[in-house]
Parts: structure tokens; C-alpha cells; sequence
């Protein structure tokens, strides 16, 4: 069983972090980030062409931090590979010992930097989700059984808090539930409210719940992802708090540029930590899920920060 | 209808070579709803090429580009007219109903787009991308094969913003419409019943079908 089932099912407030493959064979950056992590989150997650840009593969660096001694939580998108593709990977997981699986639709090719690529989605996140509980029977997708013993994996799935209509999020959820997800991550969220209804999902059908948190680094980049990024809505309040922490520094600071940004990420982080409080306290989520993007070195500082 | 845009001219031309005498083939349906192979745009193209120095020497406007005993007799009125090469004004289907019928080489002249419905005169959308089982009962008549960039069978991605979809800001998000709709007409019961995902068996190509084989087996 994995760390990562442990904490959620034995009720403990469960972390994982997210870290990228890099775009090329130099893993020396997710080696270091590792040691950041290590003995402070359950599990990080690794992901598969996020944002569809062209990196090395998940199951790459998954199996990277096998051997270094930090559980990862293996995205599978079905962007790219057809069921075939998409089960035997999970086949090669499963040998290294790799147990998290979050299944995801994965963003469209067009969206990211090798927009030629063909668009596979032979199967969606549902749909994935059943191709590794067909496997845990000991059969592949055509019904042929598998040699020697089947694997097992613990099943999650990602879904969007703030999305209008919800309900379409929140039906998909439930067929995820179906389909063997046991625990979700939610994109990023800045408000306590949209989390209830699912969160009520989640325990009605005893399934985990993890909220996404992700730092803001600026006030700019606060907008920028509210304004653009899908699921994502910063409160302006939020986005004021960024900029009120900014004005601070004195204009004719020789590095006020510099002082500035890191004013505003000191902020964001103390704005996460005081997010994850609060949905502990109200009991909105099962755990946390924080996509610190490329600045990994502040989620032990948001867990501190929040007391954890 | 089958929908078609017209190749740059240029394509047309260094399709064609070094040959002279050329044949012009349109299509009476399709691609003269779509303004790529009516007579106007034949007499159009007749025009470029004579100005760049080939002969045309016949061009037809058949009631229907992929039928090929019509096409075939229309052909037979330019058996004589010493063609070395034609090029077709209609989609894919068009082209190669020409091509296997003519021993000279054969050219497109358009690409072919999609499968689509008119809203108007001049604004055509695709609605139906031929999966071969379909779904529409299911989803208030709202194709989610097509209406979604990843063709997602159980609901939507996250992608949508605003209601429009991850891929292009302009376009309704399909789940969304899927949405609607089944809310009007009181299904939204079926939003939750999972949809097997429907395997890509039903869609290899080429596929034929024959209705006497077909009646016989019944
Ligand atoms: S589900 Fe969509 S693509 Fe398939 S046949 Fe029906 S309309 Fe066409
Ligand atoms: S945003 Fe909507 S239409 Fe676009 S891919 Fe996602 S579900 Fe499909």
C-alpha cells in the first residue's frame, strides 16, 4: 500500500507536491527538489506534458524517485497514447513499483509547443481509470490475461472546483468515483466556498478529497492565471493583498525591483498557508495537493507557515 | 454536405506541369453550395489557366461529383477533346470518382474540410465527424464527438473558460452545449450514466456498404 493511501485512510491531513520533468536528460534540478520534499510530503506527483510542452516522460522521472526513496504519484493523460500505450505503461509502472495513478484527459496539443502533434484521447480520464482497474483483475483492454501476478495501483483523478456549470464537474467526478478513483486533486483553488460541494461528494462516497493549491508569485501573475488559466479564479482581494505587500518597498530602493517580487512570493505563500488552515479547519478537503510550478523550495515553507 | 476550400492557385499549377490541354470537372452539389466547384468558379479557374498558358478544353458541372455512372457519362462528351490532364473542383470523394475513371492523371483542386451543416449561405460548421455509432440520443443531439476538441465521451475537461473551449476562445465549449441542452429537455439523468467508451472497431477504413449484401443477411 502506498504512503500516500496510508495517510488519506488513516485520516491524517495528506500532502503531495508536483514536480515537471525537464525538457531534455538532465535531471539534476528534480534530484535537487527532491531533497526539498523529502520527509515533507506523502507523495509528489510527476507530470506528463503538462500544459502539452514536450518534456521527458512521467514514468521517466516517476521511476527516478523510486530510486531515490520519494513516492511519486504517476499522471497519465490520454493525450498522447492510445489504451494500448496508456496499459502498458502502467504494466512497466507497476514492475517498478510505482502504485499512484492520477488519471487525467490531458490539455489539447494545440495549446502547447509541438502543436503538429497528433491528438490521441483513445481514451478519456474516465476511461483510463477502467484500463488500470482491468488490469488489477489480471486482464488487459482486449480481455487476454496477463502473466504472473496483477499489478495494483491506487486510483485518483483530478476535478475543477470553480467551473460554471458546476454540476458537469460534478457529474464527471461521480463517474470518475464509478470508474475506481479514490482520490481526487482539484485544480487550484483560492476560496474555501467551491469546495463544499464536493468535498460532500467525496464523502458521501468515501473517497479523498485534496485541495490544489497553488502560490501566487506576483500580483501579475495572480491576474494573469485568473484571467486565462481554466478553473482558476483569484479573488481581486487576493490580488490587492499582492499588490499592497509590493508598494511596501520603498521606490527609491536600488533593487526595488527585486525586493518587490520577493515581498509579493514571501506573501503568497503566507496567503496559501493561511488557505490550507482554513479548509483544514472547516474540514473542506482530506488533504492538500500544492503546485509550487518550478518553485518548489516554498512548499515546506507554506507547510510551516501553516503549522503543519 | 460535404465541405471544401479551394487550394491556392498556384498549388493548381504546379500540380498541372508541364502539360497544355486541360479538362475542368465541378460538382452540382456540394462544392457549388461551397463556391469551390459551381460554374462560376469553373469559368474562374478556366480564366487563370488560359492566362497562364494552358488550354481548357471542356469543363462540366455534373449534378453529382462521387456518382460514378453520371460521372462516367458525362465524361464521354470529352472523350475527343485530347485532355492531358484534369483538374477536379470537388471534394476527395469527387476527385477519385474522376480519377478511376480517366487514364490521364488527375488533380484536386480543393481540399475537403469536413462533414457540415449550412447555417447560411456562406458560413458552414461541422456537426458530424462519421464515428460510426452514434451517440446523439444520448446527448440531447449535441455531438460531442465533434462539438469537443478531444471527442470526450463522460463530460467535459477542465479546459473550458468563460464556456468556450481550451483550444480556441471563439468556440463553445461542446460539454457545455451537451449541458444545456439535456437541461432543456429535462435529461440531464443522462449526464450520469457512463458512457462505455466506444472503441475506434466501428470506424476502421475504408469501409463499404453494400444494401443487397446487407438485405440478404438480415
Ligand atoms: S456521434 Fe457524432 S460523429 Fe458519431 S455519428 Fe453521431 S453525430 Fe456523427
Ligand atoms: S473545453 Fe469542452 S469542448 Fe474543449 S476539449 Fe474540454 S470538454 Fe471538450
Amino acid at each position: 500500500m502506498s504512503n500516500l493511501q496510508k495517510a488519506l485512510e488513516s485520516g491524517k491531513f495528506a500532502i503531495t507536491a508536483e514536480m515537471a520533468p525537464p525538457k531534455g536528460v538532465d535531471f539534476s534540478h528534480q534530484i535537487a527538489v527532491v531533497e526539498q520534499l523529502r520527509g515533507k510530503v506523502d507523495a509528489c506527483n510527476v507530470t506528463d506534458y503538462q500544459s502539452s510542452s514536450l518534456k521527458a516522460s512521467s514514468i521517466g522521472l516517476c521511476i527516478k524517485l523510486i530510486q531515490l526513496g520519494i513516492e511519486p504519484v504517476l499522471q497519465m493523460t490520454g493525450r498522447d497514447r492510445s489504451r494500448m500505450a496508456i496499459q502498458g505503461d502502467f504494466m512497466a509502472a507497476a514492475a517498478f513499483g510505482i502504485e499512484n495513478i492520477l488519471a487525467l484527459t490531458g490539455d489539447h496539443p494545440t495549446v502547447g509547443d509541438c502543436p503538429e502533434s497528433k491528438p490521441v484521447y483513445d481514451l478519456d480520464s474516465v476511461g483510463i481509470l477502467r484500463a488500470a482497474v482491468q488490469l488489477t483483475t489480471g486482464f488487459d483492454c482486449g480481455g487476454n490475461k496477463l502473466d504472473g501476478a496483477a499489478p495494483y495501483y491506487y486510483l485518483g483523478a483530478c476535478t475543477t472546483p470553480v467551473y460554471d456549470p458546476v454540476e458537469l464537474q460534478l457529474m464527471k467526478m461521480k463517474k470518475k468515483i464509478d470508474a475506481g478513483a479514490k482520490f481526487f486533486q482539484t485544480q487550484g483553488v483560492y476560496e474555501a466556498e467551491p469546495m463544499k460541494p464536493f468535498m460532500e461528494m467525496a464523502e458521501k462516497y468515501g473517497v479523498y478529497l485534496m485541495a490544489g493549491i497553488i502560490p501566487c508569485k506576483t500580483a501579475a501573475m495572480a491576474k494573469y492565471m485568473s484571467n486565462n488559466v481554466p478553473g482558476i479564479r483569484v479573488p481581486e482581494y487576493q490580488i490587492e493583498r499582492l499588490k499592497a505587500a509590493a508598494a511596501k518597498v520603498p521606490a527609491d530602493d536600488p533593487n526595488v525591483k527585486k525586493l518587490k517580487a520577493a515581498v509579493q512570493e514571501a506573501e503568497g505563500i503566507t496567503m496559501s498557508a493561511e488557505f490550507l488552515a482554513e479548509l483544514k479547519e472547516k474540514g473542506l478537503c482530506h488533504g492538500a495537493h500544492i503546485m509550487a510550478i518550478g518553485a518548489e523550495e516554498n512548499v515546506p515553507k507554506i507547510l510551516a507557515e501553516a503549522g503543519f | 454536405m460535404i465541405i471544401t476550400k479551394a487550394k491556392p492557385t498556384q498549388d493548381v499549377l504546379d500540380m498541372l506541369g508541364n502539360v497544355k490541354k486541360v479538362l475542368l470537372t465541378g460538382c452540382g452539389e456540394c462544392s457549388t453550395t461551397c463556391r469551390t466547384g459551381g460554374v462560376e468558379e469553373l469559368d474562374a479557374m478556366e480564366k487563370f489557366l488560359t492566362e497562364n498558358g494552358y488550354e481548357v478544353v471542356g469543363k462540366c458541372v455534373p449534378q453529382l461529383s462521387c456518382n460514378k455512372n453520371l460521372m462516367k457519362r458525362e465524361l464521354k462528351a470529352f472523350k475527343d477533346s485530347g485532355y492531358e490532364a484534369v483538374v477536379v473542383m470537388s471534394c476527395g470523394d469527387g476527385t477519385q470518382t474522376v480519377a478511376g475513371l480517366v487514364d490521364s492523371p488527375v488533380y484536386p483542386a480543393n481540399d475537403t474540410m469536413f462533414l457540415g451543416e449550412i447555417e447560411r449561405l456562406t458560413l458552414f460548421s461541422e456537426a458530424c465527424r462519421m464515428c460510426g455509432d452514434c451517440v446523439l440520443g444520448k446527448t440531447g443531439g449535441v455531438c460531442p464527438i465533434t462539438k469537443c476538441a478531444k471527442s470526450l465521451v463522460n463530460g467535459p475537461c477542465g479546459g473550458a473558460k468563460n464556456g468556450k473551449c481550451e483550444t480556441n476562445p471563439d468556440v463553445e465549449c461542446g460539454w457545455i452545449l451537451i449541458y444545456d441542452k439535456l437541461k432543456k429537455l429535462g435529461q440531464l439523468d443522462k449526464l450520469y450514466v457512463a458512457n462505455d467508451d466506444k472503441g475506434y472497431k466501428k470506424n476502421l477504413y475504408p469501409m463499404t456498404i453494400n444494401l443487397k449484401e446487407d438485405a440478404a443477411n438480415e
